[in-house]
């Protein structure tokens, strides 16, 4: 049974026709997490997130409360709202800017205020035209209400923000990359160490980059306290999270349920959920935290989405993703569009993931439109092995950003879990699913 | 003379201004170049060279990088079809060929009456309604082939009931409001909240100084 008391953090106006005004904001606890917030010491406030122990909503599952106090030696210059949202399948951030910019921004002003920082950007991809019409609105009416610019609501704490604009390329998604297009050039993720933009970010000054998920549970956290997040979920994953649900379900979309507390089957089949599978076809498997995560078979449905639930079976809940592939799918024709994506988007810095992605792509290329050999399938695994030495996870790193080490988990996991269909793709010519 | 009509050329130079270096201003300008010409061209190339203080090289060099910046002229209506995974597993790819027969172009091309580019784009994050189809970075959501064809129609006979702007309009909302914290407001912001948190320790280790002198004379009791 899918547990669903939790309180909603994230999606609480969303229901609204109206979810994205001010009216409905200000009518709706706006601003009252940030007014509360500069009626403490920034280092309280920061001390809240840390004690709601938030995992970072991005992907890469940092505690956001630790980004902030590893860099509590040097001021920050900048924070840096990431909202480049570009893994495939992932909706939840395109979900909160569009239907909550105003809750966005008053969680990035708080983070503002606990990082004492004058000037924060928020960025966005280029395709969401309407969430940065939606967001540019906020702002203004965040400046309108006296919630942004000199001496907010009266206290000593100025801030600006300026919404950002991508233009189209999944590696900005990447913080350093991120940072590059921020800084008007091409998104080239930077070589580490540094390892965290903290040292060396914007302009070359300690910046903080954030996911807009993230910064959205900040106004709750502040409001409610940060031990009443940390008493949802368990372990590690703390509060709740919002899940992107797409593929072969009956109810795709993004739901906000609580960590731990659900399993795969739950938000795939309850009916207040995903609602199962169209015409009640059997799974056949399911893609657990984005397009860079190694799959899982039916066999562990009951896995809970929790990050070190599903991380300690060997893939990740990454951006909160969920792909379903039911018994029709193809999984030859997924994984050749999935490296085709990645072929795409390499940005062509490092020759393993530049040449590799092409690579896998043409061989899956062949193998689903026909022309495909029996010695690919293994070719296939030696090219992964190039990419990622071991084929371990996570995986080893060959490039400079994790882009070319994603590229492997969907070919090995696809061959490991359906290898048989790939040797049929050979002997019948090609792809016979219709 | 500036290429960007005098309106645009007020937002240019004040997008320069937005950042703490010019040059951070190169995204939202070759956004801009499109939202007048539809697709970049030389002259803005040139235009924004200037305005960010990098070499026309370089301008052209960086928007080659990015997906949404066209180098060659686009149809009127830029339609894109998702093909990745969600999409995918819910007819992608049969809605990219039926949007190719329909709108008579290849995708990659755009049609002889110069009103429709196609193009297969990656994943543009609204899978709920698979598969998605932008028309101008508007989403459209039209999941079947008949609904993609009805606004198709709509859209040669110039109906309105689509909210979709000219392409490369991405932000028709105007910023307003605005503040440039100074270098020196910003010490006096960061010294005001230093002083206040050296105020605070200081009091706390005065207590703590007194609890356990307390706890001393207790223990002499």
């Amino acid at each position: 049974m899918a547990s669903l008391t939790a309180p909603k953090i994230v999606s609480s106006r969303a229901h609204f026709s109206d979810s994205h005004t001010i009216a409905r904001f200000l009518d709706t606890d706006g601003y009252v997490g940030l007014r509360k917030a500069l009626t403490m010491f920034p280092e309280q406030v920061a001390a809240e997130v840390d004690a709601a122990s938030l995992l970072g909503r991005g992907g890469a599952g940092f505690p956001a409360g630790r980004k902030w106090s590893m860099l509590r030696k040097s001021p920050i210059s900048y924070l840096v709202v990431n909202g480049d949202e570009s893994e495939p399948a992932t909706f939840k951030d395109h979900f909160l800017v569009e239907r909550d910019p105003n809750q966005l921004v008053e969680g990035v002003i708080i983070a503002a205020y606990a990082l004492q920082v004058s000037q924060a950007f928020i960025f966005l991809r280029g395709e969401f035209a309407l969430g940065l019409e939606r967001v540019q609105q906020a702002v203004n009416d965040a400046y309108a209400q006296g919630a942004l610019g000199k001496n907010i609501f009266g206290h000593d704490f100025s801030l600006d923000i300026v919404v950002h604009t991508g233009a189209g390329a999944y590696v900005c998604g990447e913080e350093t990359a991120l940072i590059e297009a921020l800084e008007g050039k091409r998104g080239f993720p930077r070589i580490k160490p540094p390892f965290f933009p903290a040292v060396t970010g914007l302009y070359g000054e300690p910046t903080v980059v954030n996911n807009v998920e993230t910064m959205s549970n900040l106004p709750w956290i502040i409001r409610n306290g940060g031990a009443a997040f940390a008493a949802l979920g368990a372990g590690r994953s703390t509060g709740t999270r919002l899940f992107a649900l797409a593929g072969r379900v009956n109810h795709p979309g993004v739901y906000e349920i609580e960590m731990v507390k659900n399993t795969f089957r739950d938000i795939i089949f309850d009916e207040a959920l995903g609602g199962g599978i169209p015409g009640g076809k059997a799974l056949k498997a399911i893609i657990p935290g984005g397009v860079s995560s190694p799959w899982f078979g039916p066999e562990l449905l009951d896995t809970p989405l929790g990050q070190d639930e599903v991380g300690g079976l060997g893939s990740m809940l990454g951006s909160g993703s969920i792909v379903v592939l039911d018994e029709d799918s193809c999984v030859v024709r997924a994984v050749w569009r999935i490296t085709k994506f990645f072929s795409n988007e390499s940005c062509g810095q490092c020759t393993p993931c530049r040449e590799g992605s092409g690579w896998i792509e043409r061989i899956m290329y062949r193998l689903e439109h026909g022309g495909g050999r029996l010695e690919d399938v293994d070719l296939l695994l030696d090219l992964c092995d190039n990419i990622a030495p071991g084929l371990s996870w996570p995986p080893q790193q060959t490039t400079i950003c994790v882009l070319g080490p994603s590229i492997p988990s969907s070919v090995t996991s696809a061959i490991k879990m359906f290898r048989d269909e790939f040797v049929a793709h050979v002997t019948n010519g090609g792809c016979t699913h219709v | 003379m500036s290429h960007f009509h005098p309106d645009l050329r007020a937002r240019a130079d004040e997008l320069v201004t937005l950042y703490p270096r010019k040059r951070s201003a190169m995204l939202p300008l070759l956004h801009l170049a499109q939202e007048q010409d539809g697709y970049l061209t030389e002259p803005a190339i040139l235009e924004i060279a200037e305005l960010t203080g990098t070499s026309p090289a370089d301008v052209r060099g960086t928007a080659a990088f990015y997906d949404m910046i066209h180098l060659e002229p686009v149809g009127t209506y830029v339609v894109g079809v998702c093909t990745n995974i969600a999409c995918l597993l819910n007819g992608g790819l049969e809605m990219l060929e039926h949007a190719s027969d329909v709108l008579g172009c290849p995708v990659g091309g755009t049609s002889a009456d110069g009103l429709f580019t196609l193009e297969e784009t990656e994943c543009l994050a609204d899978c709920n309604l698979a598969p998605c189809v932008q028309v101008n970075h508007r989403y459209v959501r039209t999941t079947t082939p008949d609904a993609f064809s009805e606004l198709v129609s709509d859209l040669r006979t110039g109906s309105t009931k689509h909210d979709i702007p000219s392409h490369g309009t991405l932000v028709r909302v105007r910023r307003s409001g605005g503040l440039r914290v100074t270098r020196e407001e910003l010490a006096a912001q960061r010294a005001t909240a230093a002083a206040a948190r050296a105020e605070r320790d200081a009091a706390a280790k005065a207590a703590a100084e007194a609890a356990a002198a307390i706890e001393e004379l207790k223990k002499q009791d």
